[in-house]
């Protein structure tokens, strides 16, 4: 009889497992080394040098201008400024992006959730036109079929004598950067953590009492605007001048036709999924719940917010964090409408220089730290709102 | 691998099925780029791209497809133009048929590479030969086919006359090309500030964006201008300024450190300008078969073997002038007739223009 002790080696899963592993390492770091072999072979049969230097050094130009561009940037400046213009365009584009498709995400899709059968359909229409056609598609469309179908610069569309709107752009008032504007700037800020608190006490005093408190509900309102009032007063307004002469809009803030294009093409679209993941967050929260809450003699706004959307979080986040992403990741398609993000001032720069892999390897490493971030932000914000149990 | 290791204490058999999925996946990459890419490795006359295209049977050549007279496609499919007649006379030249072409239409940002990676055999694609692409790129340009400069097209409605008068106004221009870097040039020479360069990577997207009057001009080679204008809706609307402001000398080029590649391409560029120079054309080839001339019985490969030492056929000039024409038909048939451009600098040099072969000899 064979001792149950003594298995043999190939029938031994602890080896075994080691073993596999262990070829499957040497296949890939065989593969690397083909890989990494033909590219210093074609780098010497090309007769092109591997290094990152010419990004900073400033005695090489980079001779192309940028259009849009939110830091002073001309074309004598060295690379790495570029490269520097391109992030901040990406990072503008990135933000409100993210911001503008979360808030369009949560309307539409408790859209889909309304009683409202008009709303509901319209919703379940947007969702499906949207999550099915490509985004380059739709970005096209909007640069093509929208903005600059937009009336010319030499007869814009002028709203209240301030705003203007062209296929060059629009033309919004902007506040100058002085210490007035600074000033109130500061208090913007610091009025809405107020808010932000008088707000979190009244939904304890609901909790607690049901009800709502008028003197936090009047604080709220002052408060409001006292808002409004530093908005308009407070921040110094520069009003686009239109010269009608030179056909030139001059002072304010520009927002060019691509940058809209990609703000609106990459919101629209990501917003669709993410009003998807609200709607399943939502209906994940079980129908018991909305029972107990109503038996409780809560409205349902407040069943909304106190009951089912807490629960909803948990389940929304994790994939409202990949939407995230994706619309970071998407970005990148801006070269088609002639956004100059981080890839297309990359390329160019690939294209000028014929330092292709490095640049590749540059804007790789930027979209890793950037979805690193906005993930790592995300699971702090999961972690919040998960069931702690001590 | 931390997965990975979980479940292999599971299911020993499912990393085995992945390791013989990846050995046939490594093996064949191995391959691949032994055959077709690490030429460096071997010795250059057995494993040139010459030898890899003659094997293949036919060309890939890559063109940029949205420019008439140099490179466009038509309704039916049909690519026609300068830049497609060179690919054409490669293809003669190589096969004894121009038709064994296969055409890649390349942005400005891929074709480089395009080249370097081997995807195409030749870049002829309007592309202006520079000191950094020749040598930082790893580009090996054979002879300028087009000499051309770079030009700025303005809507006349805009009232626009001269470089100056685009302060503050918006030029659209194509992504990674040497017109991008020329504008900025010029416009820091010439003191012209807040200009805003709309970049485009694509030559349609950027005349949709003029025409829609997304910008006031838009800057290229000026024969691409003069090209482009011809499909616009409403060509009288357009001025083209009387402003040069580069030199744009553009030509085929190649992969560096391939000789006898280049060799080819760069000959097979000279026989187009040495057919003009002698007065073959594809309609009288025939009758120079009988030609006493030594110059003439040479280039068609009746005395010597000048395209043996080379590897292509002896007649490889004849076969060029006879499917694809000389220089001059070349340049008449998509340039000079459909576009009304002049010749210019792009004469023979008999005529005072800068087309110089050097001798079949």
């Amino acid at each position: 009889m064979m001792n149950p002790e003594k298995i043999p080696l190939w029938r031994n899963a602890k080896f075994i497992n080691i073993f596999l592993q262990g070829i499957l390492i040497i296949f890939l770091v065989l593969l690397l080394a083909i890989l990494t072999n033909n590219l210093s072979n074609n780098f010497q049969q090309l007769g092109l040098t591997f290094g990152f230097n010419f990004i900073l050094d400033p005695d090489l130009n980079s001779r192309f201008d940028i259009g849009d561009s939110p830091i002073p940037y001309q074309a004598t400046d060295p690379y790495s400024r570029a490269l520097l213009v391109g992030l901040l365009n990406s990072l503008r584009v990135m933000i409100s992006g993210i911001i503008l498709a979360f808030i369009l995400g949560v309307i539409i899709g408790l859209g889909r959730l309304s009683n409202n059968w008009l709303i509901r359909k319209i919703s379940t229409f947007y969702v499906e036109i949207i999550r099915n056609t490509p985004l380059l598609l739709q970005l096209f469309f909007w640069y093509s079929v929208v903005f600059l179908k937009l009336p010319k610069i030499d007869k814009p569309l002028i709203f209240f004598d301030s705003v203007f709107l062209s296929n060059q752009g629009l033309y919004l008032p902007w506040p100058m950067g002085n210490l007035q504007t600074f000033l109130a700037a500061l208090f913007l800020i610091i009025i809405p953590i107020f808010g932000v608190i008088i707000w979190k006490k009244n939904d304890q005093n609901i909790i607690q009492q049901g009800i709502n408190n008028k003197l936090y509900l009047i604080l709220l309102i002052i408060l409001i605007i006292l808002v409004i009032f530093l908005i308009i007063w407070g921040l110094d307004w520069q009003i686009p001048q239109y010269e009608r002469q030179l056909k030139t809009i001059q002072g304010g803030l520009t927002l060019s036709p691509e940058f809209a294009t990609l703000l609106v093409g990459l919101t629209v679209y990501t917003a669709a999924f993410i009003a998807e993941v609200i709607r399943a967050g939502i209906q994940s929260v079980s129908q018991g719940q909305w029972e107990a809450a109503k038996s409780l003699g809560l409205s349902s706004g407040l069943i909304m917010r106190f009951v089912i959307f807490p629960q909803a979080l948990r389940v929304i986040i994790p994939p409202l964090t990949s939407e995230f992403l994706n619309l970071a990741k998407n970005s990148s398609l801006g070269s088609a409408v002639a956004y100059r993000d981080i890839y297309a001032v990359a390329s160019t720069i690939s294209n000028q220089t014929g330092k292709s892999l490095e640049m590749l390897l540059i804007v790789m490493i930027t979209y890793l730290t950037i979805n690193l971030i906005i993930s790592t932000g995300m699971n702090w914000l999961n972690r919040l709102v998960q069931i702690k149990e001590n | 691998m931390f997965n990975l290791s979980k479940l292999t204490t599971k299911l020993p058999s499912l990393i085995l099925t992945t390791s013989l999925l990846i050995l046939p996946l490594t093996a064949c990459n191995g391959g691949k780029t032994t055959n077709g890419n690490t030429t460096g490795e071997n010795s250059q006359t057995t494993n040139s791209r010459l030898e890899i295209v003659k094997q293949r049977g036919n060309l890939i050549c890559g063109v940029n497809g949205e420019v008439p007279g140099f490179s466009f496609v038509d309704e039916k499919g049909q690519y026609s133009g300068l830049d497609v007649d060179v690919c054409r006379a490669i293809a003669a030249a190589l096969f004894g048929d121009a038709t064994k072409v296969e055409y890649r239409k390349l942005s400005a940002q891929e074709r480089f590479s395009a080249v370097q990676s081997g995807e195409v055999d030749v870049l002829s694609r309007n592309t202006t030969w520079t000191l950094s692409r020749d040598t930082a790129n790893g580009m090996e340009f054979a002879p300028t086919v087009f000499y051309d400069g770079q030009g700025l097209m303005v809507t006349k409605a805009s009232g626009v006359s001269n470089i100056e008068g685009l302060a503050g106004k918006s030029i659209c221009v194509l992504a990674g090309t040497t017109t991008e870097q020329n504008l900025a040039d010029q416009m820091r020479k010439r003191g012209v500030k807040n200009y805003n360069p709309v970049v485009s990577d694509d030559v349609d997207t950027l005349y949709a964006a003029y025409q829609e009057g997304r910008c006031e001009g838009v800057t290229a080679d000026r024969s691409q201008l003069v090209a482009r204008r011809s499909i616009l809706p409403k060509p009288d609307d357009h001025v083209i300024l009387d402003v040069v402001l580069s030199k744009e000398p553009l030509g085929p080029a190649v992969k560096n450190g391939d000789s006898a590649w280049f060799d080819a391409v760069k000959w097979i560029t000279f026989a187009l300008f040495e057919g003009e120079e002698l007065g073959i054309t594809s309609q009288n080839v025939d009758k120079f078969e009988t030609s006493e001339d030594p110059n003439v019985r040479r280039f068609l490969g009746l005395d010597d073997k000048l395209g043996e030492g080379m590897g292509l056929p002896n007649n490889f000039a004849t076969s060029i002038i006879k499917q694809v024409g000389n220089y001059g038909e070349i340049y008449d048939r998509n340039i000079g007739k459909p576009l009304g451009l002049e010749r210019g600098p792009n004469k023979l040099w008999t005529d005072g223009g800068l087309l110089y072969s050097p001798p079949f000899r």
